[in-house]
């Protein structure tokens, strides 16, 4: 099936997004190579402002590849080869002049096990806007941190023992830690890579409503296995597979009504 | 193609079955009641109203299963436009059996004055076509043909006309004479019945067409049910 795919011109399936929101991220035929092998054969997807667009499709379809464009993560890896067009704002973010510390910064990341660093929690959140001289006075400093926490829903938790490592919360206070710590950079877009799939249902919940929260404020580009968190917290949703994107569109339309057969075989459970 | 999970497939047919099962029910029970009317059949009508039962029971084991499946699987796309409109056909059905229930129970209430046969011909007539309608739904469910489902909703009109002009000629009969009254109140009633089983065909037929294509009809459906129109002078 693969192969006569890559053989002939790829269209992906596109529902407009009815909100017609504005769009933050713009991909234009995005190709990554890994040595001799091609994991994505060209992805164009715009991304919309202050919404989560979710990316699902089986192992290896070529989801977090992508995410790790837009931050330009894939530059750490040797051997990845990225083409075509990526934009913030209308800004060529694989610009030769562009500073990728400065894009990162802009564009935050989590992970999918909370990686806190070996730091207090107040450390953790503080570690961001110091390097970035984001704070001009400690009180600044101590701003950002406790506002941080708070938008992360993780404040009330944490406020008497700022200064207790960040790896003795829990899982899930660890994940909520690490997206405090992304946003206190005031990134634009968060993305997120299959940021509860190492945590346990009710932990899952308060970072999906922190995420339904923070989309007032981010964009947020998230990649999940859960069909059922995509369905939740998103509002469009991209299906990848065997490195294409198959089809984009409102989450509502796609997962009661999807246009594409592999969409439907893929969310229905029927992948073989 | 089949699920990963086989027996996700067992649940969803068990559901599709068990509301196969539940429409052949409904469709002999609007046969049968209407057969109890046109003979008179007291024995026959009873037998309707105690079957009402059973379809009662299967409504409820379908809505349990589906809900049960919901919980389970979480269903998503075509899977859940199965189910839910597993559901929707189920109630329909349900109903279905209610207003046969009616009509069997007024066949217990008439009790053997039948003062003009001719007026149950319209009845049965009536009749035959809901009973067209409701097999060809159910058979358009089954095999999943949207455009069969389509041709039924369609055709509801039909038994909207044939209904508006009964109930005109009922209500000649009632100015006649009123010892027609009581008769033709039930026979009145019945015939409404009928016609209301022919919407809930439509409705059906109406699921079938979300659950094959995802998408609702945006027409208004044709109708032509003009006895709210009719009045004593105007019949």
């Amino acid at each position: 099936m693969s192969a006569v795919q890559a053989a002939t011109p790829f269209e992906t399936v596109r529902t407009p997004d009815p909100a017609n929101r504005p769009i933050k991220v713009h991909t234009a035929k995005v190709k990554v190579t890994y040595g001799q092998k091609e994991a994505l054969h060209g992805v164009s997807i715009d991304i919309a402002e202050k919404a989560v667009t979710a990316f699902i499709g089986p192992s290896g379809c070529g989801k977090s590849t992508f995410l790790r464009c837009i931050n330009r993560m894939n530059d750490t890896i040797a051997g990845a080869r990225v083409e075509g067009k990526i934009t913030l704002d209308e800004q060529d973010i694989y610009d030769p002049d562009l500073d990728v510390v400065e894009l990162r910064a802009r564009v935050g990341m989590v992970f999918q096990k909370p990686n806190p660093f070996p730091k207090s929690i107040f450390d953790n959140v503080a570690y961001g806007p110091r390097i970035h001289g984001l704070a001009r006075s400690k009180a600044d400093l101590e701003e950002i941190v406790v506002t941080s926490l708070q938008k992360a829903s993780l404040f009330n938790e944490v406020k008497d023992r700022l200064s207790e490592p960040g790896t003795s919360l829990s899982g899930g206070q660890q994940q909520r830690l690490c997206i405090a710590r992304a946003i206190a950079v005031s990134p634009e877009v968060i993305l997120m890579d299959e940021p509860c799939s190492a945590l346990d249902p009710i932990a899952t919940a308060k970072v999906e409503e922190l995420i339904d929260e923070l989309r007032a404020n981010f964009t947020i580009v998230i990649v999940t296995h859960s069909m059922q968190q995509a369905a939740r917290v998103s509002q469009r949703t991209a299906f990848f597979h065997l490195g294409h994107l198959i089809e984009e569109g409102p989450t509502d339309h796609v997962f009661t009504n999807p246009l594409e057969q592999r969409t439907q075989d893929y969310i229905t459970g029927r992948f073989g | 193609m089949e699920h990963t999970v086989s027996a996700y497939d067992d649940d969803l047919k068990a559901i599709a079955r068990m509301v196969t099962e539940i429409g052949g029910l409904a469709e002999r029970a609007v046969g049968d009641s209407v057969e109890a009317l046109t003979r008179l059949d007291v024995a026959l009508a009873q037998r309707v109203i105690a079957g009402d039962k059973e379809l009662d029971r299967l409504q409820r084991d379908i809505e349990d299963k589906a809900i049960l499946v919901i919980a389970r699987r979480q269903p998503m796309a075509s899977d859940l436009r199965e189910i839910v409109g597993a559901m929707r056909i189920a109630n329909d059905l349900e109903r279905v059996g209610d207003l046969a229930k009616n009509i069997a129970k007024r066949v217990v209430a008439i009790n053997g004055v039948f003062p003009h046969k001719q007026l149950i011909t319209g009845v049965e007539h009536l009749c035959e076509i809901a009973l067209q309608q409701l097999k060809r739904v159910l058979d358009a469910y089954a095999s999943q043909d949207d455009q069969a489902a389509g041709a039924v909703r369609q055709r509801d009109d039909e038994i909207d006309a044939l209904y508006t002009s009964l109930f005109r000629e009922l209500l000649t009969y009632m100015m006649e004479d009123p010892r027609n009254l009581t008769f033709c109140i039930h026979l009145l009633f019945c015939a409404k019945n009928i016609e209301r089983i022919g919407d809930h065909a439509t409705n059906i037929a109406e699921s079938v067409h979300y659950v094959v294509t995802g998408r609702s009809y945006e027409d208004e459906r044709p109708k032509a049910d003009a006895s709210i129109a009719s009045t004593i002078a105007g019949s």
